[in-house]
């Protein structure tokens, strides 16, 4: 038996339970590739201080000697990402690409994208196992540098990246990585598809660019909405709250430190010199001591005395929240609706590691799509209704701008929205499900260290102070769109209250006209009336308030409001590309830099007092509806 | 549409362009359009003692155009008042249906129909006739021909003579106007008039050839009878003292049929005077029935939360209040059971004209 007994290697323990990271059908498959590059491209433009364009392009791959088949059809398809990053210099690509668990993320507390370093080599390795292609990167970091061409695969014995081709190759980018896998997967539109993804993508990251080749041949363009890179995060040292028995002990061995004051001051976040006498003395350890000697009980409660003081919070600038105005550019960009809104909480700690939750809400339709005129001249037949809207919320959620697309129901996320009294909100909800109506309910946490229930990094953990902080987020967008929903009712019910006086003021004269035989003064009765109407229903005063309650974006902090009449709120500019398809031959990372912000589309403006008059001064126009 | 014969429209188009003057009237002094509306429900209605009528009591409901619950059902009234003075003008009489398809439009600038259902526009009809003090007839509107009669009985038509006797076994279809002025009644031999709850019954009774053994004038109205076979029902009690009997089905829907042919109903306790027969006899099916006839009890239907919740607002009707009612009530309810009449049928296809009637007639069984 004991000759049995081997090491396992990490790849061949994946390449045996491949659904830990994602890869249990084709069809998850393809996505869990796409969603590693581009995750892996966004991180490393971002940390480079890049604004963002990655191309993204799926192709069907024919199967030995057979035709392409259709993308429905294909059972392998080539993905290759493309980014304007920083180019990975020479000796790493190998390892970056075929080297599970081999990464600049792991080691460190700061928020970025990927977390373990396991994704990319593990979609190439997936790749390698179902195809037998290997990964295939070309890099360069700069316009003087020569761009690399490898073709690498992993050697899943031993976790060592195998080079089969290396060489210098001509590219048409000044920088930038671009990754090629092949992998037996399968295209399928649809819930959790690569397109879902790459849209949700887009919208918690409007300050990239996305150009998506599908299989089908289609170039769908997610233009930049916002134009400024996030705030780059800090790497930040552990919390003492955050740190268990055991860590804290093996630090206390390894430490550096002469002393242990100076090591809870200088290993930890936010425990000054002062504090970490303090509570040296409150466990009745001396500061003086050397790290090496606290041991066993005198350790112990030297961790419950830290545990018990109250300590700062760690600091957030470890931390790159998306923000409301770019949730909002987002949303707004992405799906069309009447309101937005976006919530941004002041960061939290759970288990010391600080994360930040922002929800977003995006609700109701586009007037442009509700309004079509040749339905609305057409009246209605005995039995007909208005048709009723009964579809449930759609609820998107992120992780470090990563969109989850799977194990929506075991998601602390979901669980929140689940939980909160939509109806409070004048949103109608029936007992334990999505609340109904057409919007879209936006989440995201921000943290250095994600919980995931998973390493295929699908569903966030529900830890209390999470819960909690989704909670308040959400309650705050859905105050908003109560607030909303309410005003935008009081108007219309003030505007029916006056409408069917003067509908009704027609038909009413119309008919004693054709009573006393056609031989009445019409005008001269309509006139009358209409001033009993005016009269009852408050006249000018009424007008007034009509003017001033159309739902205007007062007191709606980081809120869009879409009328007919306009946009009200922080739209924000859409920089449209002129051509929809993209030369490659551009050099992007130029094209890029230039200040796209002050390009806005004429028809959306931006600012907040002219579009408030437009909407009052056109409101007479919507009693035609 | 029939070309109506007489007409005595000058009155009841006064009445309508009255409502006209109103509005016009009104708006000419600022002040708010409203018409008073008798009400029609169960508080504004007493029951007559004496006379054995429901009769309507003087309630009454503003209904004013400038205010938000009334200005939709203040135009619809309107409307329907010119649709109605339209039909006086031209000596038309139509069907409550077409009033409705008449006046239905989307009002301009806007989604909104006149009227969304023909439930909207039947009530403002009876509003009118209320409010106008005119019947239905004077308004020239009529509904479906409801009922079916056969019998001893000779009747003039449009100047046509029906005589009842020699319809076969379908009978003659009820117009719904029955006036004197539309349809005058000849000759009529009968003993008794036999009113049918249900046309299957009728059929029966009618295919059986039983008015011609017992010389009466069978009567349906497919359910709840409708005004022209009420009212023919009334012109043959009143006009040939013939007795009224009521078969029905024995549920509260049935007994409640019988006390709309007796007394009159809630909602046209208006008409009572004109449509109540307060002498009419309840023949059919009691509750007593099934035990009398040894009925088996698997022929019987549960009572459901409906009937039970019916029966039991009968129960307190002021008109249900005599002790034999109660009693027959109370009855069903204690069994838990209703029986229809077609169950009769479980002795014997003819068992209702051959053993069931002439029993209930031999031995004067039925109840007032």
């Amino acid at each position: 038996m004991g000759a049995r007994q081997r090491e396992i290697s990490v790849s061949e323990f994946f390449t045996k339970n491949r659904h830990l990271l994602g890869f249990d059908n084709p069809r998850k498959a393809l996505l869990t590739c796409v969603k590693e590059a581009v995750d892996n491209a966004l991180d490393a433009c971002e940390e480079a201080g890049i604004l963002p364009e990655v191309t993204v392009q799926l192709e069907a791959v024919a199967v030995g000697a057979a035709a392409v088949p259709a993308a429905s059809q294909a059972t392998r398809f080539r993905i290759t990402v493309t980014d304007n990053g920083p180019g990975i210099v020479r000796q790493q690509i190998p390892r970056v690409f075929a080297k599970l668990l081999y990464g600049s993320k792991f080691h460190r507390l700061r928020m970025s994208r990927g977390q373990q370093g396991i994704g990319i080599s593990a979609a190439g390795m997936y790749g390698q196992l179902t195809t037998g292609k290997p990964v295939k990167i070309i890099s360069r970091t700069g316009s003087r540098a020569a761009a690399q061409y490898f073709a690498v695969q992993i050697d899943t014995k031993k976790n060592e990246p195998l080079v089969l081709e290396n060489k210098t190759v001509e590219w048409d980018r000044p920088q930038g990585t671009q990754v090629a896998i092949e992998v037996e997967g399968r295209y399928q539109k649809g819930r959790a598809s690569v397109d879902e993804y790459l849209e949700q993508t887009s919208i918690a990251n409007p300050h990239v660019r996305l150009i998506y080749r599908t299989p089908e041949g289609e170039t769908k363009d997610y233009p930049r909405a916002y134009h400024e890179l996030p705030p780059s995060p800090k790497e930040i040292k552990p919390h003492p709250y955050g740190i268990e028995f055991g860590m804290f002990l093996k630090m206390l061995q390894e430490s550096k430190s002469q002393t242990v004051s100076s090591l809870l001051s200088s290993d930890f976040c936010r425990v000054p010199p002062a504090l970490a006498d303090e509570m040296c003395k409150a466990a009745k350890v001396s500061p003086r001591a050397k790290p090496r000697d606290i041991r066993g009980a005198v350790a112990e409660t030297l961790y419950q005395t830290i545990q018990a003081t109250k300590i700062m919070a760690p600091p957030t600038n470890c931390l790159s929240p998306i923000g409301e105005k770019a949730i909002l550019s987002g949303l707004y960009k992405q799906i069309k609706g009447e309101f937005y809104t976006a919530v941004s909480r002041p960061p939290s700690v759970y288990r010391g590691n600080p994360f930040i939750i922002e929800a977003g809400l995006a609700f109701g339709k586009a007037p442009d799509s509700v309004a079509k005129p040749e339905k609305q001249s057409m009246p209605l037949a005995e039995g007909e209704h208005e048709e009723g809207d009964s579809e449930l919320a759609r609820v998107i959620r992120y992780a470090n701008r990563v969109p989850l697309l799977y194990q929506q129901s075991s998601c602390a996320t979901f669980k929140a929205v689940l939980a909160t009294t939509w109806r409070n909100y004048g949103i109608t909800q029936s007992r334990g499900a999505l609340p109904a109506g057409p919007m879209v309910i936006f989440v995201h946490i921000a943290s250095v260290w994600v919980p995931f229930t998973s390493e295929s990094k699908e569903a966030i953990a529900e830890y209390d102070e999470i819960h909690k902080e989704i909670t308040l987020a959400l309650r705050e967008c859905g105050r908003r769109l109560g607030l909303f929903l309410r005003r935008r009712e009081r108007a219309a019910s003030e505007f029916r209250r006056r409408n069917i006086f003067e509908l009704y003021i027609e038909e009413v004269v119309a008919a004693c006209n054709s009573l006393k035989g056609g031989k009445l003064p019409t005008e001269k009765l309509k006139a009358q009336l209409q001033k009993i109407a005016s009269s009852r229903t408050g006249g000018i005063k009424t007008d007034e308030t009509l003017g001033k309650t159309g739902a205007g974006p007062e007191g709606l902090p980081h809120s869009i409001i879409v009328t007919a009449e306009g946009i009200e709120g922080e739209a924000p500019a859409i920089a449209v590309p002129a051509v929809a398809e993209v030369s490659e031959k551009q050099p992007p990372a130029k094209q890029n830099r230039k200040p796209a912000a002050k390009a806005k589309p004429a028809k959306k403006k931006s600012s907040k007092s002219a579009t408030v008059s437009i909407a009052r001064k056109a409101h007479p126009a919507r009693k035609k509806k | 549409m029939a070309k109506t014969k007489r007409t005595k429209n000058g009155t009841v188009e006064k009445k309508l362009i009255g409502l006209a003057d109103m509005v016009i009237a009104s708006a000419q002094r600022g002040k708010d359009p409203t018409m008073e509306i008798p009400l029609r429900a169960l508080s504004n209605v007493t029951f007559n003692p004496r006379k054995g009528l429901l009769e309507m009591g003087s309630k009454k409901q503003a209904r004013s155009f400038f205010n938000v619950g009334m200005a939709k059902k203040f135009m619809q009234t309107i409307l329907v008042a010119d649709a109605l003075s339209e039909l006086q003008r031209a000596e038309l009489t139509t069907s409550l249906r077409e009033i409705y398809y008449r006046t239905k439009h989307t009002i301009q600038d806007s989604h909104e129909n006149t009227f969304d259902t023909q439930d909207e526009s039947d009530p403002i009809i009876e509003d009118l006739e209320v409010s106008l003090v005119a019947l239905r007839e004077e308004l020239h509107v009529r509904a479906e021909n409801g009922g079916s009669v056969v019998g001893p009985l000779v009747l003039g038509d449009d100047g046509d003579r029906v005589d009842c006797a020699k319809l076969g076994k379908g009978g003659y279809s009820v117009p719904s106007i029955v006036e004197p002025e539309y349809v005058e009644i000849r000759r009529c031999t009968a003993d008794f008039v036999l009113l049918v709850e249900k046309g299957t019954q009728w059929n029966r009774l009618s295919e059986d050839k039983f008015w011609r053994r017992y010389n009466c004038v069978l009567l349906t109205g497919n359910g709840q009878p409708p005004r022209g076979v009420r009212r023919l029902a009334r012109r043959l009690h009143e006009e040939y003292k013939l007795p009224v009997y009521v078969l029905v089905d024995n549920d509260p829907w049935g007994y409640y049929i019988y006390s709309v042919i007796k007394q009159g109903s809630i909602n046209l306790a208006f008409e009572s005077e004109r449509m109540a027969i307060p002498k009419a006899k309840f023949i059919g099916l009691s509750s007593a029935d099934p035990e009398r006839y040894e009925l088996p009890r698997n022929v019987g239907i549960k009572l459901n939360e409906k009937d039970i919740a019916r029966a039991k607002e009968l129960l307190n009707y002021q008109w249900f209040q005599k002790p034999a009612w109660q009693a027959e009530i109370k009855r069903m309810l204690a069994s838990g059971l209703k029986y229809e009449l077609d169950a009769l049928a479980n002795k014997d296809f003819q068992y209702l004209t051959k053993k069931y009637l002439p029993r209930k007639l031999k031995e004067k069984d039925w109840l007032d």
